[in-house]
């Protein structure tokens, strides 16, 4: 550990959430938003290990050119249980349901969420829809990939479409029950003196989220459910024969799924806006801006969707404005970039594992987010989608930036959500192997794509095996970097060291009561008097009274 | 129960709702019936509306319900006007071709 560590208090016996009570009742009838997170943070844990087995299976086969592992439909079954897993049940829950379910009533000097009980409900729901989704990706397979684009899914395809799009709209319903709480928890539970702008970035950062998945997920639960009724009693709403139209299917899931890629990343900037702050000791840079470009963001996200569907058959004039209308998003996600950078401008930044981690983001996500333009670009796009660049462009904001900041805030709030602290040395290591990786993964796809390889294809023409070979290497070393902190998380339950209440000396609500906290988070209610984010710089907070 | 009903003009305007609802779906079904043109979906679809502002209003308490509410609906039904609007201006455009395409 670094120098700076307190010593880690000799703890009294006093209860916390974790020993409150004991027995798997107690944690399966809970209505503690902490042991909820714990409960999400297991679960979507499983689902990436099945998600990760998946990918590890699509790049075996692609380690040659010749389609000599599978059978080109069950390849297509792989990739698809692959995206399905990774998507609806992984980076959608990740970060809101684990760790914004443990913070968001710490972190605003509140018990527990508007409605502990939905919240519970919430995550049975999405146990519930991932097991009906994995048992139909297993049993049946399902071989349109994770959009279900028509008229594959509606007339061709023989997989299991309708018992797995059951298993995502019931899980859609958790993404919509933990979006409403969210949104309640933040109106009406704050402590006293906590106004608005004096709520942590992760919070906006979460309301800015629930305000998407609110708003787009019954937009997808009722296109699945189309699809269903289409399969099932042949309604003609997307089969052109029957006077559908199969684009309208593209508009209603993008409309969606669109929103929903920043479901993905928005919670993945709200950690980094606290690790960045947390560990350049500085007040954060223009607290206003990262606030409000989230909700930005969030807004201006469901007006882009048409960027998916280019060469789908849409009007061109349709095509021009969604191309615009996607060149803006970038600003509000720069203004966030820039305002990062200018928090870790001149500040004393220490290199703990958190903020390795959030700087991978930074860089990462600026690359993703640098080639969406490409991709914004009609012209360009013509050229690329469908190709390995898609896969590459959104791998690298996904895994790069999401999953990077995930385990960034993992590592952050352990020492809370555990009261145990991590092994250092290991922590750095993962960080590093990850990041290595990932990019020997990803970076080759870029080019593997501009040159022409198409994705969703079980063979390849041999002048790219290189770059696959590498890429699939890249997957190997990425895959031992997240059993790396799987392991020493696990390790330190039982053999870390006791953390003290605030081992990081940050600011914020979560850090001023135990760890772990207690189960009812404070023991008196705290009042905030002063902006976030008072590092000792003391200037700002002068200045500004 | 019986305290629900109160402060939202009670009993009474449950059944003049439920009246209204039911009459509104004899007209749904006579206006099938009719050949309306162009206008068959939009009739269809503004009886429909209709129904159900009069269930969210009443029923469901909107009318009387605190401003966030009030608000937390209203985006719901800007952002559809967003999904509508946007994707008709895909299919209202798909006959503009670019001039040097002709
Ligand atoms: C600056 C912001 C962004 C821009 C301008 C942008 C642009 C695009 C465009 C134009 C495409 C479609 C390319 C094609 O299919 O031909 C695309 C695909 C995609 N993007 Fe982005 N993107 C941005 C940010 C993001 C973020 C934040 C995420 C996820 C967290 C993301 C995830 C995806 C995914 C999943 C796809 C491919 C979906 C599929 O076809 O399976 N993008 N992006
Ligand atoms: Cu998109």
């Amino acid at each position: 550990m670094s120098t700076s560590e307190p010593v880690p208090a000799v703890r009294p016996a006093r209860p916390d959430y974790l020993n409150a009570s004991y027995g798997v009742r107690s944690w399966l009838l809970t209505s503690d938003h902490k042991r909820i997170a714990i409960l999400y943070l297991i679960t979507v844990t499983f689902f990436f290990a099945i998600g990760g087995v998946a990918a590890a299976l699509v790049r075996l086969e692609l380690l040659t050119p010749a389609g000599d592992v599978f059978q080109a439909e069950t390849y297509n079954k792989i990739f698809t249980t692959h995206g399905i897993m990774m998507v609806f049940f992984f980076l959608i829950p990740a970060i809101p349901a684990v760790l914004g379910n443990f913070l968001v009533p710490l972190m605003i000097g509140a018990k527990d969420l508007a409605f502990p009980r939905i919240n519970l409900l919430s995550w049975y729901l999405l146990v519930i829809g991932g097991l009906i989704a994995l048992w139909a990706l297993i049993h049946g397979g399902l071989d349109t990939g994770w959009t279900f684009y028509t008229p594959y899914s509606t007339v061709y395809s023989n997989g299991w479409v309708v018992v797995t799009a059951v298993g995502i709209f019931i899980a859609g319903f958790s993404s919509i029950l933990t979006g409403l709480n969210f949104i309640v928890t933040l109106h009406t539970m704050r402590a006293p003196g906590m106004t608005w702008t004096r709520m942590p970035l992760f919070c906006w950062g979460m309301y800015a989220t629930a305000i998407i998945q609110i708003l787009g997920t019954p937009v997808i639960a009722i296109t699945l459910l189309l699809v269903g009724a289409e399969r099932l009693f042949h309604l003609g709403i997307f089969d052109p024969a029957q006077g559908g139209d199969p684009v309208l299917f593209q508009h209603l899931f993008w409309f969606y799924s669109h929103p929903a890629v920043y479901i993905m990343i928005l919670p993945a900037m709200a950690v980094i806006s606290e690790l960045v702050t947390a560990f350049s000791r500085k007040p954060i840079f223009g607290y206003k801006f990262i606030a409000g470009s989230s909700i930005a963001i969030a807004a201006l996200s469901f007006l882009v969707w048409g960027h998916h569907m280019f060469v789908s058959g849409q009007s061109v004039y349709a095509g021009l404005v969604f191309s615009i209308l996607s060149f803006m998003v970038a600003i509000p996600s720069a203004i966030k970039v820039f305002n990062w950078t200018a928090t870790l401008y001149k500040g004393s930044v220490s290199y703990q594992t958190p903020l390795l981690y959030a700087l991978g983001f930074i860089g990462l996500f600026t690359f993703g987010g640098l080639t969406g333009l490409f991709l914004a670009s009609l012209g360009l796009d013509i050229h690329v989608h469908d190709t390995y660049f898609i896969v590459a462009h959104f791998h690298y904001i996904m895994v790069g930036g999401t999953i990077m900041a995930y385990l960034g805030g993992m590592h952050y709030w352990w020492p809370k959500i555990s009261g145990k602290l991590y092994p250092e040395y290991w922590s750095r290591v993962s960080a590093w192997v990850i990041f290595i990786g990932f990019n020997l993964t990803f970076f080759p796809q870029f080019i593997v794509g501009y040159l022409g390889m198409p994705r969703r294809y079980h063979q390849y023409p041999e002048e790219f095996q290189v770059l696959n070979v590498m890429s699939t290497a890249g997957a190997s070393i990425l895959g031992i970097g997240y059993l790396i902190p799987l392991v020493y998380f696990i390790w330190s339950m039982r053999y870390g060291k006791d953390a003290a209440d605030n081992p990081w000396g940050a600011t914020g609500l979560e850090w001023q009561t135990p760890s772990p906290p207690p189960t009812e988070n404070f023991v008196e209610t705290p009042v905030v008097s002063g902006r976030p984010y008072d590092y000792a710089t003391g200037r700002e907070e002068v200045a500004l009274g | 129960m019986s305290a629900h009903g109160k402060g939202h003009g009670g009993v009474g305007a449950y059944i003049g709702v439920f009246l209204t609802l039911m009459a509104l779906t004899l007209l749904t079904v006579w206006a099938a019936y009719q050949h309306l043109g162009i206008w068959n979906t939009p009739v269809a679809l503004g009886i429909a509306t209709t129904k159900a502002a009069l269930v969210a209003l009443i029923f469901m308490h909107l009318k009387d319900s605190p401003k966030l509410t009030a608000m937390v609906v209203g985006s719901s039904l800007l952002f559809l006007a967003f999904l509508i609007f946007v994707t008709a201006s895909d299919y209202l455009t798909r006959k503009w071709v670019p001039i040097y395409f002709r």
